[in-house]
């Protein structure tokens, strides 16, 4: 009897050990990792690029004090612990937060992780020769400084109800001060070895570079957690196509991941079929919209006229009638949009800022279900009537849209519905395509770019980093309108000014409760998609495939999507 | 000969030098921008900074000017330092011309990318001729024959079909339905023993044997004809009344002959095999030079597209300046004075 017990007590020991190995496997066991993206990485600094592939490649090897995790909340990861007005670590006047940082911490190349390079990164972007891409994360800081060896204080030069903008998220990472000493200001363009190999501290080191081909990577021996990562190798591949990629993963089992797999629905689901590997989505903030001209647009107004805000007294020939916008907005079908275009990469949205979810207004659902009946109403009844050739007209001014977006099949599979479904309530439309560099490029003596906007209606997809929308938001005040003042350079590409929008952007930027903000946040959003300004059709996720057998994906849309690689295995 | 090669290579310079500032301006003056391929979640001021960092700020004539001096002067003291292990002058400091995606220098990126599309462009060029010449002679000689017939269908293909659907078709059957070769090009693959030297074999079919079906369909048309025109010659028919035998008839003088046609086109078409193979690159994933250039028009990087494709054209004035004197050589009837 006795016996047995010890036999048992044992094999239950002996179980719990077993149990707690494989847990714990050791670091390295499952070998070879293979990512595709498909478009190569060029730099593996995230302060030089702002390109996803190379935020998310250099995510491997570089972390901030703190990340966003699957679900939009924020994880400490070199930070000890994440501060709040709560415990102390920001200030009551919302002036500055201190960031208590992990004391275990060591790069990869065994040195310490210390405040000062915490506050040398600072200092690397804040820089204005460098050329700075995440520099909006860094807006409003004046100084940081190293309280103690694990300690930082950022300070803001106003208040910051949302302090949390620098060095949180993956495109703004803590690089090693001493490794980039002397690759600050203009000497940052020049330091490709330290931009090709940076030293970090995260679950993996850059072992070989290829600039726009292949990066390298093997497991960092000297990761905080033991035993992870599970992956002794990964290859990071870059170039080619979106469609060629998801055949490599879904069809060919040659990659263990594909990126951003922005293809048609149809032929995504085909490639499923062959049951070698599973899509993941994620849906982050990400709204395909359209963006509705405000101000007079005609061609035959001079450059200091076409499509200028001159404080209300052009406004656009018809487009200025919110019952032409509102019956433009419910004469979409959204959802066959989305089942052209998106599939699981897409929802139907009435919302330009759909999440997270405290954010999201349901207060527009209307819009979901096309109403070509109400449509049609609401435009007899605001005196627009359809002439000889069917289109609507009123005092010569007929309803014919130039309607622009860039080069995309799925972008023009989609304008091509839309103008059907227009032509439905008489309003005409011709089309337009332009180059993504060009329509996306700043280039002002451009007249095809998308902040000109010479044309009526434009298309394109907005979205922001991290979970607060303050500063987003704040893009489509009076004060943003693009012109020649501001090089073009504002973010309200309607050009609709709204006094009440701006009390609201006012007002937020000085509310520190998070209820209150979002609720702020949600009436911004409703006098955008309620006046039309911008009409969302679109919440578009994040879409990636991994093989069956890689394990330990999360989907990440607030983050880089490879946030959580120390975890995944076999 | 020699006075013709270095008065041909005097006129050289003033055609590179206009056809540098050309292509400068023209880039230039495109509507494209570095920061345009950026996420619209970067701000405007962020860019302004970006485009400034990248030295967009200063007027073009300046830019044009640092770009010579840094193409011709530095680059080259580059490669000479290089080859050679030594230091000319201030080597730190030097101006490089720097690729905006990268931010890393542009030749680096060439010398880079440079084996793997002299590897398989190169290959399909060369395996392109080998299989072209053949049917091309057989071809001419059976005039009208099945093979001819079959030949000519088959180049036909070659030359219609384009290879974004040779490549694509070769990666569905034999990547996704046999499974037998990756559709994907691993260029950190290292050939160590047989066994990686197979694997890059398999990895190198698709993409050179797409390339030479393209090249052979072109030069196996060329080579017919110019059997074809040789054969009704005088000289074929003296030879014949000689009693030659009809192998010495054929491969002995009608060959040779055909060849000067064909040598010269041979020669025009390198250029190319350094230039790359824009589509079947990108289609396998090719790291090579087509890849790279194809990539940096994409993301706006003026001066990796710059150089490239002043590069090419270097390549394309010395290969002229190559196939006119190989013509020279091959036929003794021309002189050149």
């Amino acid at each position: 009897m006795f016996g047995k017990c010890v036999i048992g007590l044992a094999i239950a020991a002996l179980a719990v050990a077993m149990l707690s190995t494989s847990a714990q496997a050791e670091r390295g066991s499952d070998g070879h990792l293979k990512i595709l993206y498909w478009q190569a990485v060029s730099t593996v600094n995230p302060y030089l690029s702002g390109g996803t592939k190379d935020i998310e490649a250099a995510s491997l090897v570089l972390e901030p004090l703190a990340r966003y995790d699957d679900s939009g909340t924020m994880v400490p990861a070199l930070a000890a612990d994440i501060p709040t007005v709560e415990n102390g670590g920001v200030a009551a006047d919302l002036m500055s937060i201190t960031w208590p940082l992990r004391q275990d911490i060591v790069w990869s190349d065994g040195t310490p992780f210390t405040a000062a390079d915490v506050v040398f990164s600072a200092e690397y972007c804040l820089n204005e020769e460098m050329g700075c891409n995440p520099l909006s994360s860094f807006t409003d800081v004046t100084g940081v400084e190293a309280v103690d060896d694990h300690t930082v204080r950022i300070h803001f030069g106003v208040a910051k109800p949302f302090p949390y903008g620098p060095f949180v998220g993956s495109n703004a990472p803590i690089l090693q001060k001493a490794q980039f000493e002397n690759c600050a200001g203009a000497r940052a363009q020049t330091c490709t070895a330290q931009n090709f190999g940076p030293i970090g501290t995260g679950p993996f080191k850059v072992d070989e570079f290829r600039a726009n081909d292949v990066v390298i990577f093997s497991a960092n021996e000297n990761y905080r957690e033991p035993g992870k990562p599970a992956f002794a190798t990964v290859t990071f591949k870059g170039g080619g196509d979106a469609t060629s990629a998801a055949r490599a993963v879904l069809s060919t089992g040659e990659f263990d991941y594909a990126w951003n797999l922005q293809i048609e629905p149809e032929v995504l689901e085909q490639m499923v079929a062959n049951g070698q590997g599973t899509l993941v989505a994620g849906f982050g903030t990400m709204v395909e919209r359209l963006v509705v001209n405000q101000t007079d647009n005609d061609p035959d107004l001079g450059k200091d006229k076409r499509s200028l805000y001159l404080g209300g007294t052009n406004p656009h020939r018809f487009l200025s009638d919110p019952a032409v916008r509102h019956a433009l907005s419910l004469a979409i079908d959204r959802q066959i949009l989305v089942d052209f275009g998106y599939g699981a990469a897409g929802q139907v949205t009435c919302n330009v800022l759909p999440a997270p979810p405290v954010y999201a207004s349901a207060a527009n659902d209307a819009c979901m279900t096309q109403n070509i009946e109400e449509a049609n109403r609401i435009l007899d009844e605001a005196g627009w009537l359809p002439g000889d050739d069917g289109v609507r007209e009123k005092d010569g001014v007929r309803l014919s849209i130039l309607y622009q977006t860039s080069t995309n099949s799925v972008r023009q599979g989609t304008q091509a519905l839309i103008k059907q479904m227009w032509g439905q309530i008489g309003v005409e439309t011709e089309l337009r395509n332009i180059d993504a560099a060009v329509f996306f490029g700043g280039d002002p003596a451009s007249s095809d770019t998308y902040m000109k906007f010479y044309a009526d209606i434009q298309m394109y997809t907005n979205n922001f980093d991290g979970v607060d929308p303050e500063a987003y938001m704040a893009n489509w005040m009076c004060s943003e309108i693009p012109g020649p003042e501001n090089q073009w350079l504002g973010g309200n590409i309607a050009r609709a000014c709204n006094a009440e929008y701006d009390a609201l952007a006012a007002e937020i930027a000085v509310t520190a409760s998070l209820e209150e903000r979002a609720a702020i946040a949600r009436r911004m959003n409703d006098i955008i998609v309620q006046n039309q300004y911008i009409i969302p059709l679109i919440w578009r996720a994040k879409i990636s495939a991994h093989a069956n057998t890689l394990k330990g994906v999360r989907m990440n849309p607030w983050d880089s999507e490879l946030w959580n690689i120390a975890d995944w295995h076999r | 000969m020699t006075h013709y090669i270095v008065r041909r290579l005097l006129f050289a310079v003033p055609t590179l030098i206009a056809i540098s500032f050309i292509l400068f301006a023209l880039l230039d003056l495109a509507p494209n921008d570095p920061t345009g391929q950026l996420p619209l979640t970067i701000p405007a001021e962020a860019r302004e900074q970006i485009r400034e960092s990248l030295g967009l700020g200063q007027p073009f004539h300046i830019r044009y000017a640092r770009w010579m001096e840094q193409f011709f002067v530095n680059e080259p003291l580059n490669l000479i330092e290089q080859a050679f292990g030594i230091e000319i002058g201030d080597s730190e400091s030097r101006l490089r011309v720097r690729s905006w995606a990268t931010r890393s220098p542009v030749v680096d990126l060439i010398i880079e990318r440079l084996p793997q599309t002299l590897w398989v462009v190169g290959l399909s060029y060369l395996i392109g001729i080998l299989i072209a010449v053949p049917i091309g002679i057989v071809s001419a000689y059976r005039q009208y024959s099945w093979f001819d017939q079959l030949g000519t269908f088959v180049s036909m293909i070659g030359f219609s079909v384009p290879t974004f659907f040779t490549g694509l078709l070769a990666i569905i059957v034999f990547s996704v339905a046999l499974q037998w070769l990756p559709s994907i090009y691993d260029t950190t693959h290292r050939v160590t023993d047989l066994a990686s030297f197979w694997l890059q074999i398999k990895q190198m079919a698709m993409p050179v044997m797409v390339l030479a079906l393209f090249n052979a369909a072109q030069i196996s048309r060329f080579m017919r004809a110019a059997v074809l025109d040789n054969l009704t010659q005088d000289y074929v028919r003296t030879a014949r009344a000689k009693g030659l035998r009809e192998r010495v008839v054929l491969f002995i003088h009608v060959l040779r002959n055909s060849l000067i046609p064909v040598v010269t086109l041979i020669a025009l078409g390198i250029p190319t095999v350094f230039g790359g193979a824009i589509i079947t690159e990108k289609i396998f994933r090719v790291n090579g030079i087509g890849e790279l250039l194809i990539t940096a028009i994409q993301g706006a990087d003026i001066p990796l597209v710059q150089t490239l494709s002043f590069l090419f054209a270097v390549l394309i004035v010395l290969f002229n300046l190559i196939a006119d004197v190989l013509y020279g050589v091959l036929d003794p009837r021309i002189r050149y004075g």
